[in-house]
């Protein structure tokens, strides 16, 4: 396949100026064109069996009632946007999972910060939140509801405490692991405890924070779900149990499709904002 | 001057690292201390680095003595230890915090330029070669002008065309300032090159078995008859060392059979 690949890349380069000039760095023109494929391999699955659902459903050998072809899909994800309906869901929820990923990477970067730094801080926290962390977070759900009600804090809570947990233990965790070898070159500078953190720790404990507030990120998007699950009249969570109310797969799948776009799109904001601070990063391609 | 008192180091499971080293270092001397493995060699440098505690004894450089890490005393260690996040210069200012921002670019660019990484100035760590971040470390020692340079085998990781050219790099910058050099290795060529005074050490507990006085003129030729008895002489001492140290032992073996018994 990369064979093929770079044999057509090669081939490519003499009808073009373009392709030219690769030629004269063929290493990363190589490089960019065998990656450029490979993605248009990752789409051939979804587009071909989208492509074979449509034509059976349309040619009539299935209804396509409960699983709805993608241009019903596509057709309802298009007339929920033209209404303003769907921008309504998407602001609510995106507000919510905002809200409750700042609230919980904060506490999370705090307490992880104190935890893997102090040795005294960590025995007296750790303990407690391991346990905390073993109670399943929807389990709070009836608590938050009776404390906060049934409104935004009950649900921007729950979206915090998915968050907090693989942000405090990824933090947690970094600082530990931080090569004592390179505190040491910062003890033979005579570095105070306040630069040694902000000249060694942190830079090097910054590509695990990112690493931890990417999967706290992606935890703050499954806890939106439950949360707007258990009572809410705006969201696309709502969305999803309208939908299975109403009898409507079409909304519910459209609602998927729009978390899906939502979430990928707030992960790479997060990877875009982040990238200067890594871009030291010997293995960055292959961790982020 | 640097003084060395009576040192001990127990390490907290009671393995005996050293025990009672006496050794004083003239101004702008190069001190190789050498010896087999697990002779405390290392453990002594990062005693008189301040990275570690004396059990017993004491460091005096000038007369102060040395309990934790000083601004007069610079390392290089075993490993380049370049911080991955700072580009080479950076990592080569890194020690030159309270330094003027126009001095610390003329410094750190003499520096690079000494030991011949101009061109490599604004990479990153991660693109240079084992020798040429090693280089890097010798130069942030360096550049702070530290009165002692401790060095901690920085050259056993490399090939044999990498450490001479690596010798020479150290010399130029040692010409320079002239700090007073403590230099670990266990090859003994190396010392020879680079020391007035060759050190040696034995182990369990480790302690000084023998001082050789290398008076060799500078530069060295390597393939002189002085140069080849030198490093007759030491390698005769470390022999020496090595027996020395056995004969007891099968001695206690003895005993200990006897006890058995």
């Amino acid at each position: 396949m990369t064979g093929q690949a770079s044999g057509r890349a090669a081939g490519d380069a003499w009808s073009s100026p373009e392709g030219a000039a690769a030629l004269a760095a063929p290493h990363s023109a190589e490089k960019r064109r065998a990656v450029d494929l490979r993605v248009l391999l990752g789409l051939f699955l979804p587009v071909a069996i989208a492509l074979i659902w449509e034509g059976i459903v349309s040619i009539g050998w299935a209804q396509g009632r409960l699983v709805p072809p993608p241009s019903r899909i596509v057709a309802t994800l298009w007339g929920l946007s033209e209404t303003g309906e769907l921008w309504t869901h998407v602001w609510a929820t995106l507000w919510r999972v905002a809200a409750g990923f700042a609230i919980g990477a904060a506490a999370g970067i705090v307490l992880g910060a104190l935890s893997g730094a102090s040795d005294t801080i960590r025995r007296l926290l750790d303990p407690t939140l391991q346990a905390l962390r073993a109670i399943p977070s929807i389990a709070w759900v009836p608590l938050f509801i009776l404390w906060l009600g049934i409104f935004e804090a009950s649900k921007v809570a729950l979206i915090a405490v998915g968050v907090f947990f693989p942000v405090y233990l990824g933090i947690a965790g970094a600082i530990l692991s931080v090569d004592r070898k390179l505190v040491e070159v910062g003890r033979v500078f005579r570095l105070s405890r306040f630069k040694l953190a902000r000249r060694i720790l942190l830079p090097a404990v910054l590509p695990e924070a990112v690493i931890a507030l990417r999967s706290g990120l992606g935890l703050g998007f499954m806890f939106v779900v439950a949360a707007e699950f258990m009572g809410a009249s705006e969201g696309l969570g709502y969305l999803l149990v309208d939908g299975q109310q109403m009898g409507k797969p079409d909304q519910i799948l459209a609602a998927i499709i729009a978390f899906a776009l939502l979430g990928k799109l707030a992960d790479s904001l997060l990877m875009l904002g982040t990238k200067p601070l890594v871009r030291w990063q010997d293995t960055v391609r292959e961790r982020l | 001057m640097l003084n060395l008192e009576h040192l001990s180091k127990t390490y907290a499971d009671g393995t005996r690292a050293l025990s009672d080293i006496n050794l004083s270092v003239r101004e702008s001397e190069i001190v190789a201390l050498i010896g087999g493995s697990g002779c405390g060699k290392t453990t002594l440098l990062r005693l008189i680095a301040g990275l570690d505690r004396a059990s017993a004894g004491a460091i005096r450089l000038d007369g102060t003595t040395i309990t934790e890490p000083d601004a007069a005393i610079g390392i290089v260690f075993q490993e380049p230890r370049l911080l991955p996040w700072l580009t080479v210069t950076d990592n080569i200012a890194f020690g030159l915090d309270g330094v003027g921002a126009a001095e610390r670019r003329e410094r750190v660019g003499h520096a690079l330029a000494k030991v011949g990484l101009s061109e490599h100035a604004d990479r990153w760590p991660r693109d240079l070669s084992g020798g040429q971040q090693q280089r890097v470390a010798i130069a942030r020692a360096f550049v702070t002008n530290p009165k002692v340079l401790l060095l901690d085998e920085p050259f056993s990781a490399l090939d044999a065309f990498t450490r001479a050219s690596l010798h020479e790099h150290l010399l130029g910058l040692w010409e320079e300032t002239r700090p007073t050099v403590v230099l670990v290795t266990h090859d003994v060529q190396e010392a020879v090159t680079l020391a007035d005074r060759a050190v040696v050490m034995q182990p369990k507990p480790g302690r000084i078995f023998d001082e050789l006085p290398l008076s060799l003129a500078r530069p060295r030729d390597k393939s002189g008859p002085s140069f080849d008895s030198a490093v007759r002489r030491v390698l005769a001492a470390l022999d020496q060392s090595l027996q020395t140290q056995h004969a007891p032992k099968r001695e206690q073996d003895r005993q200990a059979a006897a006890l058995w018994w």
